[in-house]
């Protein structure tokens, strides 16, 4: 090799090892901040869990308390969500996949979709406050419930659409060649078939609303009693967790932890039971 | 029997008329299920619509007030009725800028790692463990933040940057400020970490949308991983990477709870990127149930009006580049 | 009155091949179709008869139209927007190219398996019973009765009938098939469209398959597609070549593969092209 091709050589050697060896370190700089993260939330929580967390009410400023009222209203929203979330949101992925997925009014809806997928979540509480909270004049669990199905519904909406047009065409064919009318196949046949993607898109979503709390600030506000009433405000986790950890008070702080923490974990698990019915049904159809 | 074309059934045998009403009755039920899912899908259209004329409604009291002032002015008092954006403006660009200076290289470089350098067995572990951080409420991105990082900013990063950086010329005033710990360049880093695990998710993707016939006959010719990189990935990707940015930038833009827990929540407008600031969403989230006059909720309903219209055109840019992709590999 | 069955467009070529047989009959005839994708000209002109209870086979190289022919005898054609077919394609003397035809009504006399095994997401059972259920209301015994006939029908039944309840995914490619077959003729249909069923399959699968083709033509009217001529030559009782759209050559099939009237057919059959 002449010396002018070594030395280029080396150079692109050596430029070829800083590369990697930066890709190597950014993710070692990822991982770090996640373990960073991760094993606070998970030592500050386990060290604040108590059993009292789930049998006793939000206390008041300063006093030793559970969060039972919080767990139970953040049940009820996030149920409540996904109750009015998920059947439009299929009905118009459904609409998407089957109808007019490739006209123009179709690719308007899926790129709409799209956006309301990332957009702020603190917006679509504002929406909520000014068209509920504003019109009946007060806060209340419903509008929380509604704040956090307009998360849940982009998310439906794309699993759906894209579950259903990984069906292969020739079942479609298949069920019609057996004058079978479209509506019945869409329920009977293409649903089952994309049922497992469709659920992990929902679990999913339960996992992103059930960690959200700019969304239910000025909807569903908070409440320092146990309520199941939809009509008055609501206590739920994450805005507990920020009213708690920005206070002063230790007992409130702790509380907060120990919060994070539950959530936490209910959102790891909940992601990785979703990615476990991926791959089950993967291999299943494989 | 004879049928001639065109009367297609002869009613008068029992299995026909029968035929003949189930063949109405599909039509009908497949009318009207095609109806009731094209209503849920334009539904979504009208939602996004709502959306963007009920914040401009909400706040058109301010709008009507200050006029275009309100986008430049720094005022905030609550007792004197006068509010102006230029404060949680800036906080939000500057603190989603830092966010996306660090995470835009350090996610490419995760997304290289992932589909090009790391060896097999650890993709699957490592890719998913990074996925994990995308998970992670970002409340807990602001606990961690305030209780954790802010007083390991406060006692070795900021004085640091204070006396060593502080002193230079022009960069100097951006790291002069007192060692609280929170302030912009705090809330740009957490708003970093979070934004790492989406944007690097999204190029990962991309990366393997590459055929790998390309990448083959690349390394068969010679070429070092890295150049394959940045001479046959990079440009074949590149709308789509562009567009991971934009959405990530997009995140960045509208992230709550991270920002709100280490900014400070102070409307003053300082150089320094040390000192306290605010963003849209920590003000409206810290303030919007202590307003206490039509005003002050119009203004902040304001802001988020703002708030949407920028995220919108950053995610609408980032969809257009992601698509541009996506048409490409359709083509081929 | 009684109307004369339609006349065989090349009966006077055809000598009945068993003296016991029945007379051969067209139960499907196209006549002067023609064929678009977009601004694609996929059939031009094309005349053809399907023998009632006798097996047509539709030979020819990749994108001749034999499958595109196939699909527009049960219109599935149809979901397919840019898609579209003239002409007249006559079934018992009915034009099904007809608006006015319906659909539902085709496809319970005429059905379709596809290349590909498409099993729906269920139990054995339940594939065979799904169109059933739809057209009828059934005692469980009687359905008990049809989906088992069915899949005595497809070859598939003394291999399922201890495990009717398992899900159709967990059977191999060839019961699978098999599986399509018996979905097909549980409707009763009269005329089987089969667009290359055995493609897919492994050559023991496949010849299971051949032999069921040639027991069912007793009761269907058969017409598949296919590209392995062997097969057709095995399989079949009348042979149409086709070629960049056009109907070349129609036959008995001993007559096809043995003395083809056009040079196109010869070249294909010996391997000339294709």
């Amino acid at each position: 090799m002449s010396k002018v091709s070594a030395r280029l050589y080396r150079r692109r050697r050596l430029v070829n090892h800083v590369s990697l060896t930066f890709s190597f370190l950014a993710t070692v700089f990822g991982l770090f901040w996640l373990f960073w993260i991760l094993w606070t939330a998970l030592s500050r929580g386990i060290n604040a869990m108590k059993w009292d967390l789930f049998t006793q009410m939000t206390p008041p400023p300063g006093s030793d308390g559970g969060l039972l009222n919080a767990f139970a209203g953040s049940l009820i929203m996030c149920f409540g969500a996904i109750l009015v979330g998920t059947p439009i949101g299929i009905a118009a992925g459904t609409w998407l996949a089957e109808y007019a997925g490739k006209q123009r009014l179709g690719e308007i809806v899926r790129f709409v979709n799209d956006i309301l997928l990332s957009a702020p979540s603190i917006v679509l509480g504002l929406f909520i406050y000014e068209l509920v909270v504003h019109q009946v004049g007060h806060f209340s669990a419903t509008a929380g419930a509604l704040a956090l199905a307009l998360i849940v519904l982009p998310v439906v909406v794309r699993t759906t659409d894209e579950m259903l047009r990984l069906v292969p065409s020739q079942m479609r064919e298949a069920a019609l060649s057996l004058g079978v009318p479209q509506w019945k196949i869409t329920v009977q046949v293409l649903f089952r078939s994309a049922m497992p993607g469709i659920v992990t898109g929902i679990l999913l979503a339960l996992a992103r609303i059930s960690g959200e709390t700019a969304p239910l600030l000025f909807t569903a506000l908070n409440n320092q009693y146990w309520s199941t009433d939809l009509n008055s405000p609501m206590a739920s986790v994450p805005v507990v967790i920020f009213q708690y950890a920005m206070s002063p008070y230790e007992s409130w702080q702790s509380l907060a932890w120990a919060g994070a923490f539950v959530v936490t974990i209910f959102v790891l698990a909940l992601s990785l039971i979703a990615r476990a019915i991926l791959v089950r049904n993967k291999v299943r159809n494989d | 029997m004879a049928v001639p074309s065109g009367s297609v059934i002869d009613a008068s045998q029992p299995a026909e008329r029968i035929a003949a009403r189930r063949a109405l009755r599909d039509a009908l039920f497949d009318g009207v299920f095609r109806r009731s899912v094209a209503a849920a899908g334009i539904f979504v259209l009208l939602i996004l619509i709502a959306v963007a004329l009920s914040m401009l409604w909400g706040g058109r009291q301010a709008f009507l007030t200050f006029g275009p002032e309100f986008l430049w002015s720094t005022d905030w008092d609550a007792v004197n009725h006068k509010f102006g954006a230029l404060v949680p403006i800036y906080g939000t660009i500057v603190t989603a800028a830092i966010a996306m200076l660090i995470a835009v290289p350090v996610s490419f470089g995760i997304a290289v790692f992932l589909t090009e350098v790391a060896p097999g067995w650890m993709r699957t572990p490592v890719g998913s463990a990074i996925e994990l951080l995308a998970g992670i409420p970002s409340i807990i991105y602001g606990m961690w933040g305030l209780f954790v990082f802010v007083p390991f900013m406060a006692e070795h990063i900021t004085p640091w940057l204070n006396d060593n950086i502080g002193e230079w010329p022009i960069l100097g005033p951006l790291f002069r400020g007192p060692p609280l710990g929170m302030g912009m360049l705090t809330a740009g880093i957490v708003l970093a970490i979070m934004v790492i695990p989406f944007v690097s998710s999204v190029m990962r993707e991309v990366f393997l949308t590459v055929p790998s016939r390309l990448k083959e006959s690349a390394y068969a010719l010679g070429a070092t991983t890295s150049e394959v990189v940045w001479d046959i990935v990079l440009p074949y990707t590149r709308s789509a990477v562009i567009g991971g940015i934009f959405l990530g930038l997009g995140r960045a833009l509208g992230e709550t709870m991270a920002v709100t827990f280490v900014l400070g929540n102070a409307h003053r407008l300082s150089p320094s990127l040390l000192e306290p600031g605010n963003s849209i969403a920590a003000t409206i989230a810290n303030e919007f149930t202590e307003a206490d006059s039509e005003i002050y909720l119009s203004s902040l309903i304001a802001l988020g009006f703002l708030l949407f219209v920028v995220t919108f055109i950053v995610l609408a840019i980032a969809k257009l580049m992601l698509n541009r992709l996506n048409r490409l590999e359709g083509a081929r | 009155m009684t109307n004369a069955p339609s006349s065989f467009a090349l009966q006077t070529q055809v000598a009945p091949a068993r003296t016991d047989a029945p007379a051969v009959v067209a139960k499907m005839s196209a006549r002067n179709l023609e064929f678009h994708y977009d601004s694609f000209q996929a059939l031009k002109g094309v005349n053809l008869d399907i023998a009632e209870k006798r097996v047509t086979a539709l030979i020819g190289p990749s994108g001749c139209g034999k499958s595109t022919l196939l699909r527009i005898f049960n219109r599935i054609y149809a979901i397919y927007p840019r898609q579209v077919a003239q002409g007249e394609v006559l079934l018992d003397d009915e034009n099904i190219l007809d608006p006015k035809y319906s659909l539902n009504r085709l496809r319970s006399k005429v059905g379709m398996v596809f290349q590909k095994p498409v099993p729906f997401p269920m139990s054995i059972y339940e594939n065979v019973a799904y169109a059933i259920r739809h057209y009828e209301k059934l005692s469980k015994a009687d359905l008990d009765a049809r989906v088992e006939h069915a899949l005595r029908q497809g070859a598939l039944w003394d291999e399922v009938k201890d495990k009717l309840k398992q899900s159709a995914l967990g059977l191999s490619g060839g019961q699978q098939q098999r599986l399509c077959i018996a979905r097909a003729v549980a409707l009763k249909p009269d005329v089987l469209l089969l667009d290359e069923p055995t493609s897919a399959l492994d050559p023991l699968a496949t010849s299971k398959i051949e032999q069921l083709v040639a027991d069912l033509k007793e009761h269907y009217t058969i017409a598949i597609v296919t590209h392995n001529m062997q097969q057709a030559a095995r399989c079949s009782d009348f042979t149409a070549f086709m070629y960049l759209g056009e109907l070349v050559e129609f036959g008995e099939t001993e007559k096809v593969f043995t003395k083809p009237v056009k040079q196109q057919t010869e070249d294909y059959i010996t391997g000339r092209f294709g």
